[in-house]
């Protein structure tokens, strides 16, 4: 293989660090609120990233989409200021305030100009604290949530991963749907949105990671406008731990279209798994390292089987995901999964290279500091370390914990996670040839539902 | 996806910092930026961003699917993803390899008028990257072998782009009849049947037409002192020699006369869309005076959640779900005003008379000093969180050059968004929504379907691409 001459130097770089764990700072209000703090004054900007645990997955059955739906209204109005004069407020002072719900979190994002630091903290202890929750805007952006729903109905890839996790989750809130359907939509109150919200934000509950120009005693007086007037005890349901389960190959949603949206994984591993950073490493071979995974050499680059093909771990609170995705014309689409369980089989049994190893290793540990490019990035990291309890100085000790992995260890953890008898597939479009041995759910051809949210 | 970005992912990407020519002022310099010109014609420009010890490097070259010719459309993203095929010191496939094994990222994309390049990598590997730029430049080899394949995962781009998508096949029509001899016309990803003859000959005429050192904008941004950069600069391209460059030259967009109208419907569509459009200036075609004001007119009337059209159209009439406008006036050819919505429900009959009420108001009365503020505000707050990203501030560098735009019209954006006046905007909207110019576009369900409800325009995958393998 021909290289330029300067990968010849590539064994004895030592990447730099992002931050180091001195720069991160442990800040306690007065009002008792932690948040974890990077200085960085260059420019006149503060991102703050929070989150409270308990996402979709605390829904009440028959009310699915209430977190998606709060998260939508939490900037729709609060304390004194309706929906508009709140959004007017936000404009006026170029405040970017946003929320998301995902199946474990409620999470937010607040950027301002430090000139209006003040009230962006201000409005979000609003927010949080006191939330309007008014009846027109419920029902306004209960249409957009619907909207929502019926645009991701159309996307073969959003239909495939919902039913990936419907039929993998039967009896579990991580089936179900995050954003609802119409009905439960409907039936979700302005009380059910109050008592979801005083639930779940509550200062035992929260995470926060602040990056940019502000010092430790200022965030300390801020952070209580925006956090000390919630309750002190959150009251949140304890979800069940899980694995997915299923009991047939593949799923076959029939749409009319010339490519066939795969999606495949199996049981992975949590957040906590002494393996964890192993694994990342076996993957990173497999199928999340972009040009430089076998996944992406096998079936785009020989074969132009696909434009993507890539494999990721997803750590959820209550189970883990091992989990991937390729799109191929209808005709070879059969060829696309069997080079998949090919390559998944043979790093099962044979592992990876020395070199495979060297490689995942410079580029996991290189790739790193991009993770702190921007403020908002960087406090989301700081979110993350926190969330696992990963301490302090995980920023310093991060890439030493990816150095430590050997091959043997790489070897073992791929048998452990890939078995490809435990891949649970499913299929968007009109696949053919798939592998004769795949057995198929009974009720195979549903018809594409419309507007169910799928 | 937050759910605000779920409905205006479409209208949130081009907003950003697209200044007008001519008028530009003395300014004190917000970046910092640092130019150069090399012998031969590169062009390279640092800017210094000490947030994260890391770099962000890229080239960016005078050429894009407009420059493509009749039965080849597709070419100008077909040679994007060949150049990540070798040189004579790098074998196929190990270009990204490279940068990954030195902890870095990269990936490419073409546009209507440019294509660029990008590695973000740790701010010590910079030489690497440029000495791997600066070698496919003007030496790519690409092996017959790796042509096939390659032409497949572009068709299977394709399918996965615009095939899967009701929204993208639309947005696809929309813009063929946008523009009716303008080669915007044509899709930046190419129509199936183009694509299925592109060839390595192809591509390497194409690339020896438009690719060189001459053609080239090099933006560095992030960690590092630009004295070295240039000493780099001068080692890795500054060897380079010119190269002959094709003229661009691009059939004219002709003046519409008659408004049109696009009504698609599609069995897969469970949420309709409804969009109005009108021609406006750019920065390469028409009266460029009246680009600010058009900036600031899009943000009163369709930016956020306090806009006009969606005050009226969302809170009081409650006829959509979602209405934004957008106008992106950084491109070489004619550019467009556009309006996108989701309708309440099935009905979107009443979206067009609202709108249109919406438009006369602010022809006939103007806006108010509040809105005005507000709308400045906001956009003069972009430039501050624009610098924090090194990568983003470099594609703002970048995708104004390329467009002919100058550093100092960069630097004199704000200022310039901040001598808008009512008056302006006015003359602006008055000049543009002119009836026989405009092209309104519905998608719904096929007519036996009984489930309606409208929603936002074309997926805006389809505006750039990109040959990442993952997603």
């Amino acid at each position: 293989m021909k290289h330029i001459c300067l990968v010849a130097s590539i064994a004895f770089l030592c990447f730099l660090k992002p931050a180091t764990a001195a720069e991160v700072q442990e800040v306690v209000s007065p009002g008792g609120v932690i948040a974890w703090l990077i200085e960085e004054h260059s420019i006149p900007l503060i991102s703050v990233e929070y989150e409270f645990t308990g996402g979709s997955s605390s829904d009440p059955q028959g009310k699915e989409g209430l977190a998606y739906l709060a998260s939508g209204l939490l900037n729709e109005g609060a304390g004194d200021l309706n929906a508009r004069a709140f959004q007017k407020r936000l404009d006026e002072l170029a405040i970017r305030m946003s929320f998301d719900a995902d199946a474990d979190q409620m999470s937010g994002s607040l950027q301002t100009l430090t000139d209006n630091a003040e009230d962006a903290f201000q409005l979000l202890g609003m927010a949080l604290a006191d939330p309007s929750f008014d009846q027109d805007a419920v029902d306004r952006v209960k249409q957009q949530v619907l909207a929502i729903q019926r645009r991701e109905s159309q996307r073969p890839r959003s239909v495939a991963v919902k039913a990936w996790m419907a039929s993998s989750f039967e009896d579990h809130p991580y089936g179900r749907r995050s954003k609802g359907d119409e009905a439960s939509i409907i039936a979700i109150t302005a009380d059910d949105l109050h008592t979801f919200t005083q639930r779940h934000f509550a200062l035992d509950n929260v995470i926060i990671g602040v990056v940019g120009d502000i010092d430790a005693q200022t965030l300390g007086e801020f952070l209580d406008l925006a956090f000390a007037d919630l309750s002190e005890e959150a009251d949140v349901d304890p979800i069940a731990n899980v694995v997915p389960a299923r009991d047939y190959d593949v799923d076959i949603i029939d749409q009319d279209v010339p490519q066939s949206t795969v999606i495949f994984g199996s049981n992975g591993l949590r957040r906590n798994d002494p393996d964890w950073y192993t694994a990342i490493v076996m993957n990173y071979v497999l199928g999340s390292g972009g040009f430089a995974s076998r996944l992406t050499e096998e079936v785009r680059r020989k074969r132009g089987l696909a434009y993507g093909v890539s494999t990721q771990l997803v750590p959820r609170d209550h189970a883990g995901l091992f989990i991937g995705t390729v799109a191929t014309q209808n005709a070879r689409v059969g060829e696309s999964v069997q080079v998949i369980r090919d390559e998944i089989q043979r790093m099962a049994d044979f592992g990876i290279s020395p070199q495979e190893l060297v490689d995942a290793k410079t580029y996991l540990t290189g790739s790193y500091a991009l993770r702190f490019g921007t403020s908002k990035s960087a406090a989301g990291q700081l979110v993350g370390i926190q969330r696992y309890g990963l301490g302090m100085n995980y920023i310093d000790r991060r890439n030493d914990y990816i150095e430590a992995v050997s091959i043997e260890q790489v070897n073992r953890v791929a048998k452990r996670l890939l078995q490809t008898d435990n891949l649970f597939w499913v299929i968007v479009g009109k696949p053919e040839g798939l592998p004769e041995d795949m057995s198929i759910t009974p009720d195979a051809s549903q018809p594409q539902s419309n507007g169910s949210g799928s | 996806m937050t759910l605000r970005r779920a409905l205006t992912f479409v209208l949130s990407c081009l907003t950003f910092f697209w200044l007008a020519p001519g008028n530009a002022t003395a300014q004190s310099s917000t970046f910092n930026a640092h130019e150069y010109f090399l012998d031969n014609g590169l062009h390279l420009v640092v800017v210094e961003n000490h947030r994260a010890p890391i770099v962000t490097h890229m080239v960016w070259y005078r050429v894009g699917s407009i420059d493509e010719y009749a039965g080849k459309s597709g070419l100008a993203h077909f040679l994007e993803h060949l150049m990540f095929k070798g040189t004579a010191t790098m074998a196929a496939g190990e270009f990204s390899k490279t940068i990954a094994r030195h902890g870095g990222q990269d990936n490419a994309f073409t546009s209507f008028d440019y294509t660029a390049y990008y590695q973000n990598v740790a701010a010590d590997r910079l030489a690497l990257v440029m000495e791997m730029e600066a070698d496919r430049m003007t030496g790519l080899v690409i092996d017959e072998n790796e042509v096939a394949a390659e032409r497949e995962v572009v068709i299977e781009e394709r399918r996965m782009r615009v095939e899967s998508s009701p929204n993208a096949q639309f947005g696809e029509k929309l813009r063929a009849l946008q523009y009716e001899a303008h080669p915007y016309q044509v899709p930046i990803i190419g129509w199936p049947e183009d694509l299925a003859t592109l060839t390595r000959e192809d591509a390497l005429g194409f690339y020896d037409a438009f690719y060189g050192p001459n053609n080239a904008i090099v933006v560095v941004v992030g960690d590092v002192i630009p004295a070295d950069v240039k000493a780099l600069a001068d080692k890795f391209y500054g060897p380079l020699p010119r190269r002959q460059i094709a003229n661009r030259s691009h059939t004219p967009e002709p003046t519409h006369t008659k408004a049109q109208t696009l009504l698609l419907r599609d069995a897969r569509v469970n949420q309709p869309s409804w969009s109005l459009s009108y021609m406006a200036p750019s920065y390469g075609v028409g009266d460029a005076s009246y680009i600010y004001a058009l900036q600031v007119l899009a943000e009163i009337i369709g930016g956020g959640n306090v806009s006009r059209l969606y005050e009226k159209l969302v809170v009081e009439d409650e006829v959509a779900v979602y209405i934004g406008a957008s106008y992106s006036p950084l491109r070489l050819g004619p550019a467009s005003f556009r309006i996108s919505a989701a309708p309440h429900g099935e009905d979107i009959d009443p979206l067009a008379p609202a709108v249109a009420e919406v438009l006369a108001e602010v022809v006939k009365n103007g806006v108010r000093p509040g809105e005005l503020s507000r709308a400045k505000r906001s956009l003069t707050a972009q430039v501050i969180y624009a610098q924090d990203s090194g990568h983003g501030l470099a594609n703002v560098f970048g995708s104004t050059l390329v467009n002919g735009r100058t550093i100092a019209e960069l630097e004199a954006w704000p200022a310039n968004i901040e001598a808008v006046t009512n008056e302006d905007i006015m003359a602006a909207a008055k000049h543009i929504f002119v009836e026989a110019q405009s092209l309104t576009g519905i998608l719904l369900p096929e007519a036996d379907i009984p489930e309606p409800g409208p929603e936002p325009a074309p997926e805006s995958g389809a505006e750039m691409l990109d040959s990442g393998a993952g997603e």
